[in-house]
């Protein structure tokens, strides 16, 4: 009896696994389908994604995506982890306060934060494009990066920092050979996931993007919207890929954060 | 930070006491009929067509969600992990791309017609996508790892020697989960349960990728409002009342079920 009900129990986990999974697997698989219209198997094929790496739009759209992605990340990372450091020292009435602010962006509807961000932009006047679009992802990024920074931080305790001053470090010595470096996989991890998240991000992009300034969902969903082109699935393929190996090396990067910690206490 | 996501909602709340201007502009004139128009039985319509995906978008959200994570709180720590990292991955890969793999699958020249036709059993293309039934089936396959994951945390928080003691005293594993291991982990349910609501209610892809244009929910309208109306004023009005619906909710929800706790509590 109870073997069964376990059996029964892992049964249905792996077929959520599939649930989950297959409808990914045929996408990419379609990606190689020779057919244009039709989801008959007609042979394989490399094309869409040649006629991909030829199309100069997705070309623009591909370098919208990766700069947009590297200047924001590098920043959102810059300001969260100076975020987390600064809310360490706060008295704690402010911290919470503060942390309260700043997971606000990750609980609120996504349609919101992009609305709330188009009407700040329009009536600063600021032109939709490249700028908007990375200040946009800056600020739903970086609580992410503060999440992941501020547990390390809070796992990491007050020992070292103390022995280093005691041993007569300037603050910024501290700071500089101590906290970072222990906190250094934290910071990658939260660079990797703020990277992840913009090269992803949807709805925010989608009300704060300018005309000259598609990234790739952006382009994926004119494509969805205009009809199907197997091209589309090529292009989805490389970026479920992308997707896949940022957080995949990402989660590495946090495990190891973990392994340090049993390490060193 | 912070500053810079509040300020702007107030933006949005001032907003929607104004006027829309001849050419989409906004003009700066005091006014309540962004309001009075919501309640123009059109929008009703959608509100309510909206608060019912979102609902029961949650709910089978749970019921595909919680047997899962229970079955990942048992597995052996390491094998843990992994799992979860699969849950995971795909939450990761754009929405976007997930409502549109489904569109492969089910469109009338899809996957799954495809299929049924070359072996005769149907001669014509089912219906499958465009539907409500394939909006609400697009909400949850984005949604549920926000359900898996809360209730997972609180699964493996639980005192399992709570557990022991029911079944020392005779209770059947039925029995043990309903009162015990439910209860201990309602935390988890009403916090995945918050997270799923909130986004299913704002959803405008899912909706606009899978739905076709008979099932606009509320995020669509709000979205057309901004991007292709340009009635601002009134976009903004919409997502004033949506935020405040789904707030409401929210609340109710976590009264009720503190009320079943602190009830539970004292018997």
């Amino acid at each position: 009896m109870k073997t069964l009900r376990r059996n029964a129990l892992s049964g249905y986990s792996w077929l959520m696994l599939v649930f989950l999974y297959l409808p990914i697997l045929i996408l990419v698989l379609y990606s190689f389908n020779d057919s244009r219209i039709n989801a008959t198997w007609t042979g394989f094929t490399w094309k869409w994604y040649v006629s991909l790496f030829e199309n100069r739009q997705v070309m623009q759209a591909l370098m919208n995506s990766l700069t947009i992605g590297v200047i924001s990340s590098v920043i959102a990372t810059v300001l969260g982890t100076a975020a987390s450091l600064a809310v360490k020292h706060f008295s704690l009435r402010w911290s919470n306060i503060f942390n309260g602010l700043m997971y606000l962006p990750i609980v609120i509807p996504e349609i919101m934060m992009g609305l709330a961000m188009l009407v700040l932009f329009s009536q600063v006047q600021m032109e939709l494009g490249k700028v908007t679009l990375i200040l946009a992802h800056v600020t739903f990024s970086m609580p992410y990066v503060m999440v992941i920074i501020s547990g390390r931080l809070a796992d990491m305790g007050k020992e070292l920092e103390e022995a280093s001053q005691d041993l007569g470090a300037t603050p910024w010595e501290t700071l500089r050979y101590v906290t970072l470096p222990l906190i250094m996989p934290g910071i990658i991890a939260g660079f990797l996931m703020s990277f992840t998240l913009s090269l992803d991000d949807f709805i925010i992009s989608f009300f704060v993007a300018g005309p000259n300034s598609t990234t790739l969902p952006l382009y994926i969903y004119g494509l969805v919207k205009r009809g199907v082109s197997p091209e589309v699935n090529a292009l989805s393929t490389l970026l479920i890929v992308s997707t896949v190996l940022l957080v995949v090396v990402a989660e590495i990067f946090r495990r190891k954060d973990s392994k340090n910690n049993q390490s060193i206490f | 930070m912070g500053a810079l996501f509040v300020l702007p909602m107030l933006m949005i709340a001032i907003l929607s006491f104004l006027k829309r201007g001849t050419y989409g502009q906004v003009v700066y004139e005091f006014t309540l009929n962004n309001y009075i128009r919501i309640f123009d039985p059109l929008y009703g319509q959608i509100f309510w067509d909206t608060l019912v995906v979102a609902v029961l978008t949650t709910v089978f959200s749970i019921l595909c969600g919680y047997p899962l994570a229970y079955y990942i709180s048992r597995l052996e720590k390491s094998t843990q992990q992994i799992w979860l990292l699969l849950v995971m991955i795909p939450f990761w890969i754009n929405f976007l791309v997930r409502s549109y793999a489904w569109v492969i699958i089910l469109r009338s020249q899809g996957v799954i017609n495809t299929f049924l036709e070359s072996l005769g059993i149907i001669s014509e293309p089912l219906p499958l996508l465009y539907n409500s039934g394939s909006v609400l089936l697009g909400m949850v396959y984005t949604l549920m790892p926000f359900m898996v994951l809360p209730i997972y945390v609180s699964l493996e928080q639980m005192d399992r020697r709570k557990l022991e003691a029911a079944y020392d005293l005779g209770a059947t594993p039925w029995k043990a989960f309903w009162h015990v291991t439910l209860p201990m982990t309602k935390t988890g349910v009403v916090t995945g349960s918050i997270l799923v609501f909130v986004s299913s209610i704002g959803m405008f892809v899912v909706p606009d990728v899978m739905g076709g244009a008979k099932s606009a929910l509320i995020g669509n309208v709000i979205q057309n409002q901004f991007l292709s109306a340009r009635d601002w004023p009134f976009g903004s009005a919409l997502s004033i009342v949506l935020m405040l619906l789904s707030m409401l909710l929210i609340l109710l929800y976590f009264r009720a079920t503190k009320a079943s706790e602190t009830k539970e509590g004292s018997a």
